[in-house]
């Protein structure tokens, strides 16, 4: 049997009771943390919490190898992920594999910065466009597609959630000032008036699920300098505010009052 | 004021006269006798004693050279010659003629503006012959011919005046026939060479003479009396009336162009920057008065003075003290000395201008091919140097004492920087480097230079480099990422002949297609109308087609997709080998719609895999380098040599007899011609000449493909077979 299951957002305390219980009973625990990451809690304490050592893969161990499979056929086998396990990553293909192998499989479900990041920044979750990642620039690859995601969105008067790349395995991290330092410089390249620019307003969100998360709203040039504290981060940028959306973000996120005189 | 600060003071002078110069190279086949030449052209103009010219072989400055009797390195020297009232400054670049050394060739070409190539009146045209000639036109650089040798059609072949202009007249005429075929378009009937006008001459560099028809009409000397002269042992009594330098230098002055008149077609053929533009009026006009614009065609290092670039002044003038841009490699450096050529010696000047051949001491990181700018007025680089020929033989080099490691290192760098023909593969984990040369000598002298510098190394045994390709079709195949997310679909086939011979000669240049304008050229070598505008990349002679249509995100991995097909091609799947002579068209693609889950990570893997699964399903094929060998024998020694070439799985091409001479064409793979020197020598009891030409990569017999690939494989640690498609593709 395999298990894919979610952590949750940040500490050992947002594993489900399902999922604590799962990773007790099973035989073999795999981990995958290139994705996603818990950063309130080490790994050996979940390794004492579920009373089992876990094997911490690479991403071609996960992706290239998945060892983990093959040994689902006779033992109980789960395999973690920050998170929910079906989201942000891209492991539905796991279960594409399990139903070809004939090996049966159960999904526990972790909560998720898909539907977090929204509901802790005020904005209705009803109003949000596509999801777009900021990868790391790097000289081969600076793609402008987040900037046109976020366009298209607004375009639509839809809001966007920005994710921010993660490179576990050099513990990067890219903060919100990178990410927003890399939305301007696409817009500096552009070869037109880009709609998203240093007055724009943003949300920037740190360690959500921890109690020490910071939600933040202002100009991008405001937040473009501000410091955020530990990963992990994210941004939001919203489209046309509901008048609730605007409150919220005044009260709670510190956002400039004009805007309510836009809703 | 001595002799020679005179002809230094002189030097300065006309320098600043850009059409008082003349900047030469000497070019020819091996052995046809050019540096002998140089050096009495040298004596003729009072550099070196004229007993010493010809035996000194003054131009060949290394030791090696000297020891093995041939020109390795390009040499330079600066020379005033008096043509009628006036004085001229000749500089001057001697050029070696092994096919092993081409790369230098190639780069003197850039500096010089005509060239005198040298011909054995006795073996007449030579492969290597065609080669330099081809190598000078191509850089828009006139020829002038001066036959050599002839004393020996006199005293050893006996011709009578009338088979002795008939032989004349048909060196010419192959001469002429290669200028026609390989000279600018407009300059076809202007650079013919011509005995009636005096572009061509002939003599004897030995014995320091040399004539042409003008000088006969002039002085009364027919060929009669140069036969009879000859026969009498009386060539001194030539070399009086009619000196080599004097004849020779005069038709360099009156036949080559000064940098004045050639700069002006030149400049637009070297340089794609803005002819219209200050840089490109200043270098069209070779003033000194404009941006500073340098060609550095050689680098070599010096005890004292550290690296020491020599290079051509297009425009402006370079000062010693000031600081310069080295506008390839992006960096500020400042020149502590300039100055021009004198024999071996460097003379310091405070400034070169426009027009003259250079050396720089301080360009630092400056390498054979770089273009000197100021930092206040950066140009647009020029155009890169060609090298026709490409590294075949390779070997590991090793430091005889572990204390030596990091100084190897160090030297081979600097070994690689003075001759960019060769290339280095530095792995600091195993401290076993390859060096990869042009042949066998190539690399002995290499290493030979190695230890010069200090290092005490050991070599292994010459390795031969072959190359990867198919002979079939394949296709599409899919290679997907590790996430299994993004997909691309691949097809692979030889690519079009015609398009890789234009690759091969540098007709078509590799890099990322940019813009439309390239489908004309690829059309015309035989690409459809379709494919043709669709080329992405071209590397390793071979090419990248995007053939699909409206993908989106597909120009975002664009680069990751290149660089996936460039790195797949530098290593084959067959035996970690060069790929090469491929069309490989993405004929569809699936990708993820986040950025994140389509980046390096994922797409990198999948192309390769994508590229290494469609090879592998294309009858993949090992492809071995083949030199054609020229040997000439006497006829009683002909079925010895050809023996020699047939044990080493060669093929006799043709066979020329010539009295009691014979020349045998063959070609003969590169690896089985390793110790063929000792062994046609012993052949033919020494009595033989012998030379080799690059021939490019033939398929290696059916028998060995699998025996070969084992032992490449074995030898860089790889498991003994090929993974097969399926390995990529599943």
């Amino acid at each position: 049997m395999f298990y894919l299951v979610g952590l949750g957002l940040f500490d050992i305390k947002d594993i489900s009771l399902k999922g604590l219980e799962c990773l007790k009973d099973v035989d073999f625990v795999y981990a995958e943390f290139f994705t996603s990451r818990l950063f309130g809690s080490n790994f050996e304490s979940i390794e004492k919490l579920i009373g089992k050592k876990i094997k911490v893969l690479s991403r071609s161990e996960v992706e290239e190898e998945a060892e983990f499979l093959e040994k689902s056929k006779s033992k109980d086998v789960a395999l973690i992920t920050g998170g929910d396990p079906l989201i942000a990553t891209t492991h539905s293909d796991f279960i594409v594999e399990c139903s070809k192998r004939n090996i049966s499989y159960e999904v526990i479900h972790g909560s998720s910065i898909l539907s977090s990041g929204p509901a802790i920044s005020g904005l209705q979750g009803y109003k949000f466009g596509k999801v777009t990642t900021i990868p790391f620039p790097a000289d081969n690859y600076r793609p402008k597609s987040p900037y046109l995601a976020i366009e298209e969105n607004l375009k639509m008067n839809l809001h966007t959630l920005v994710l921010l790349d993660i490179q576990a395995d050099k513990e990067r991290y890219m903060t919100v000032n990178e990410g927003l330092k890399y939305l301007i410089d696409i817009k500096n390249d552009l070869d037109y008036e880009g709609l998203i620019t240093e007055n724009t307003l943003a949300i920037g969100i740190a360690r959500v699920g921890s109690s020490n998360v910071l939600v933040k709203a202002s100009t991008i040039s405001n937040l473009i300098s501000k410091d955020f504290g530990s990963p992990l981060h994210s941004i939001i940028i919203p489209s046309k505010l509901h008048i609730v959306e605007a409150e919220y973000l005044v009260e709670i996120a510190g956002a400039p009052e004009e805007i309510l005189k836009d809703v | 004021m001595s002799r020679r600060s005179k002809m230094i003071e002189k030097i300065k002078e006309l320098m600043y006269q850009p059409d008082s110069i003349r900047n030469i190279g000497i070019c020819a086949h091996i052995d046809h006798g050019k540096t002998t030449l140089s050096d009495n052209l040298l004596a003729g103009a009072g550099m070196i004693s004229e007993e010493l010219a010809g035996d000194q072989r003054f131009l060949d400055f290394d030791e090696q050279e000297q020891a093995r009797g041939i020109t390795i390195d390009a040499a330079n020297v600066s020379m005033v010659h008096k043509f009628k009232d006036d004085e001229f400054l000749i500089n001057l670049i001697d050029t070696p003629g092994h096919v092993d050394f081409g790369g230098d060739v190639t780069r003197a070409m850039r500096a010089v503006d005509g060239a005198v190539v040298v011909v054995c009146a006795v073996e007449g045209i030579m492969p290597q012959t065609e080669t330099v000639l081809r190598q000078a036109l191509k850089e828009n650089v006139k020829p002038v011919l001066f036959i050599n040798k002839v004393d020996r059609l006199i005293n050893e072949l006996k011709l009578e005046p009338e088979e002795l202009q008939n032989r004349f007249l048909k060196i010419i005429a192959e001469a002429n026939k290669l200028i026609k075929n390989m000279a600018p378009e407009d300059k076809k009937d202007e650079w013919k060479a011509d005995v009636a006008d005096g572009s061509v001459a002939f003599g004897s560099a030995y014995h320091n003479w040399a004539i042409n028809v003008p000088i006969m009409q002039e002085t009364g000397i027919n060929f009669k009396d140069i036969i009879d002269l000859c026969n009498a042992e009386k060539q001194k009594e030539l070399a009086q009336k009619v000196p080599l330098s004097d004849v020779l230098l005069s038709m360099v002055v009156e036949h080559l162009p000064s940098p004045k008149v050639s700069q002006e077609y030149r400049v637009p053929n070297i340089w794609d920057g803005d002819i219209n533009s200050p840089a490109g009026e200043t270098m069209i006009n070779t003033s000194p008065d404009g941006p500073l614009a340098v060609m550095v065609t050689n680098v070599s290092v010096d005890k004292h003075a550290g690296e020491i670039a020599t290079g051509r002044v297009y425009g402006g003038q370079i000062e010693k003290g000031t600081e310069v841009y080295l506008v390839g490699s992006h960096s500020k450096s400042r020149v502590q000395q300039v100055g021009v050529y004198f024999g071996p010696e460097r003379v310091n000047t405070d400034s070169v201008p426009a027009g003259n051949i250079v050396y720089v001491a301080g360009a630092k990181g400056a390498i054979a091919g770089e273009t000197i700018s100021s930092p206040e007025d950066k140009i647009k680089e020029f155009e890169g140097l060609e090298h026709i020929s490409e590294p075949v033989v390779t070997v590991a080099v090793e430091a005889k004492n572990t204390k030596d490691l990091p100084k190897l290192i160090e030297v081979l760098r600097q070994v690689a920087k003075e001759d960019p023909t060769i290339k280095i593969d530095i792995n600091e984990e195993t401290g076993e480097h390859l060096v990869s040369g042009m042949g066998e000598l190539h690399l002995e002298v290499i290493s030979y230079r190695i230890n010069d510098k200090g290092v005490e190394i050991q070599t292994s045994e010459p390795i031969v480099v072959y190359r990867e390709t198919v002979a079939g079709k394949a296709g599409p195949v899919e290679g997907k990422s590790p996430n299994k997310h993004n997909r691309f679909y691949i097809e692979v086939e030889p690519i079009e002949p015609e398009l890789f011979e234009a690759l091969q000669n540098g007709e078509i240049k590799e890099g990322r297609v940019k813009g439309k304008e390239s489908a004309q050229k690829f059309m015309d070598k035989g690409m459809n109308k379709e494919e043709a505008r669709r080329v992405w990349d071209v590397y390793n002679r071979s090419v990248f087609l995007n053939m699909t249509r409206g993908i989106q995100y597909l120009d975002e991995v664009k680069e990751l997709l290149l660089e996936g097909f460039e790195s797949a091609l530098d290593e084959g799947p067959l035996a970690n080998e060069i790929v090469f002579g491929l069309k490989f068209k993405l004929v569809d693609a699936k990708l993820h719609e986040d950025a994140i889950h389509r980046g390096p990570a994922q797409v990198l893997p999948s192309i390769r895999k994508a590229i290494f699964g469609s090879i592998m399903m294309a009858q993949p094929t090992l492809l071995e380098p083949i030199q054609k060998v020229f040997i000439n024998v006497p006829q009683d020694y002909m079925g010895s040599s050809t023996r020699e070439v047939q044990n080493r799985r060669g093929q006799i091409v043709n066979m020329e007899q010539d009295n009691d001479m014979v020349t045998i064409e063959s070609k003969v793979p590169v690896a089985e011609m390793f110790g063929f020197a000792g062994d046609i020598r012993s052949a033919a009891e020494g009595r033989c000449l012998w030379s080799t030409e690059m021939a490019g990569f033939e398929r290696l017999p059916n028998e060995l493909q699998k025996q070969i690939i084992r032992e490449i494989r074995q030898r860089k640690g790889l498991s003994d077979e090929p993974y097969g498609p399926d390995h990529y593709l599943g």
